[in-house]
């Protein structure tokens, strides 16, 4: 059950938030030459050891305590599966995680790309103290973004303000519609 | 148009919020984000409080936590008073967050109808 991309992007990223991390890479990449989507999280978190890494996409896999069922990761394997993709972590123990995902763009099966600036929202206002950087892509075009800059103009640490998390939003999904639309 | 020339004219108010300490608000509003809020519609829900928030005519801060344990009530949002006591409302939507953020924030009145002790076991699937 993955609604959109973005929900995918944003359970890999509270992962990445719960995994200590302080900085957080996250890639939306779509390539109509290649007819591909690749999602990417890398994070400085904790890690995972090789054992770990196997059980994860078990739906069985938790590490949390509420419930017994994990099931994120092995939706996201499932749906790159599903749409010919791949799914990948590379994760090393105290140095850190990346999740990726590829999908084949044109599928009757691809979920909707859904809101990517509240995914973003939602991620800066659940780790507050990370470092996050977003970049999209779509053909040639590119759009980046940083958290760092955002405390750079704002000359604070603290960027949770609900005025700075709602530009944010607004601004990410102003800047990924426009590079969609690019021409070049 | 966004600009990043907006967050300028936006530093003054931002840093003067910052100053005033999250521990003299009144009330933690906490909203469930694990797959299972998620997926039950917590984003819009977490939308709307943010936005609600921003004009700061409600003493409350707003935060997120994993899963809760009640998966099958999400979205769940959890207000804390000063006390620590806890009032949790189940099945949430935007519209029941902006009535939970009036009446229970705004006149400190718990929303009766929407907490987990009131709604019916049937309509809980129990």
């Amino acid at each position: 059950m993955v609604e959109d991309l973005a929900q995918a992007l944003l359970e890999i990223i509270v992962n990445s938030i719960s995994a200590g991390a302080h900085n957080i890479m996250i890639q939306f990449i779509v390539s109509e030459l290649n007819n591909d989507i690749i999602l990417q999280v890398e994070d400085d978190g904790k890690g995972m050891d090789a054992e770990t890494i196997e059980r994860v996409t078990n739906p069985f896999y938790t590490s949390r305590k509420t419930r017994k069922v994990g099931l994120g990761l092995a939706f996201f394997k499932g749906l790159s599966e599903m749409l010919n993709g791949s799914f990948r972590i590379d994760s090393e123990v105290g140095k850190g995680t990346t999740v990726r995902m590829t999908m084949e763009k044109n599928n009757i099966d691809l979920p909707k790309q859904g809101n990517l600036g509240e995914m973003m929202m939602i991620a800066l206002h659940s780790g507050p103290d990370c470092e996050f950087t977003f970049t999209y892509q779509y053909n040639e075009a590119r759009f980046d973004f940083d958290t760092k800059q955002v405390k750079e103009i704002l000359e604070t640490n603290r960027i949770s303000d609900p005025d700075v998390l709602m530009w944010v939003k607004d601004f990410i999904n102003q800047e990924v519609e426009r590079t969609q639309t690019e021409v070049l | 148009m966004k600009s990043l020339e907006d967050l300028k004219r936006m530093r003054a108010s931002v840093q003067k919020k910052m100053e005033m300490r999250d521990t003299d608000k009144d009330y933690r509003v906490v909203v469930g984000m694990a797959t299972c809020g998620i997926a039950a519609g917590a984003r819009p829900v977490l939308n709307r409080l943010v936005e609600l928030t921003g004009a700061g005519e409600y003493s409350c801060t707003v935060t997120q936590t994993g899963c809760i344990g009640m998966c099958k009530y999400e979205p769940i949002v959890e207000v804390y008073d000063k006390e620590g006591k806890k009032t949790t409302y189940i099945f949430v939507n935007p519209a029941k967050a902006e009535t939970i953020l009036e009446r229970h924030i705004g006149k400190g009145e718990v929303v009766t109808e929407y907490t987990v002790d009131s709604i019916s076991d049937e309509r809980l699937g129990n």
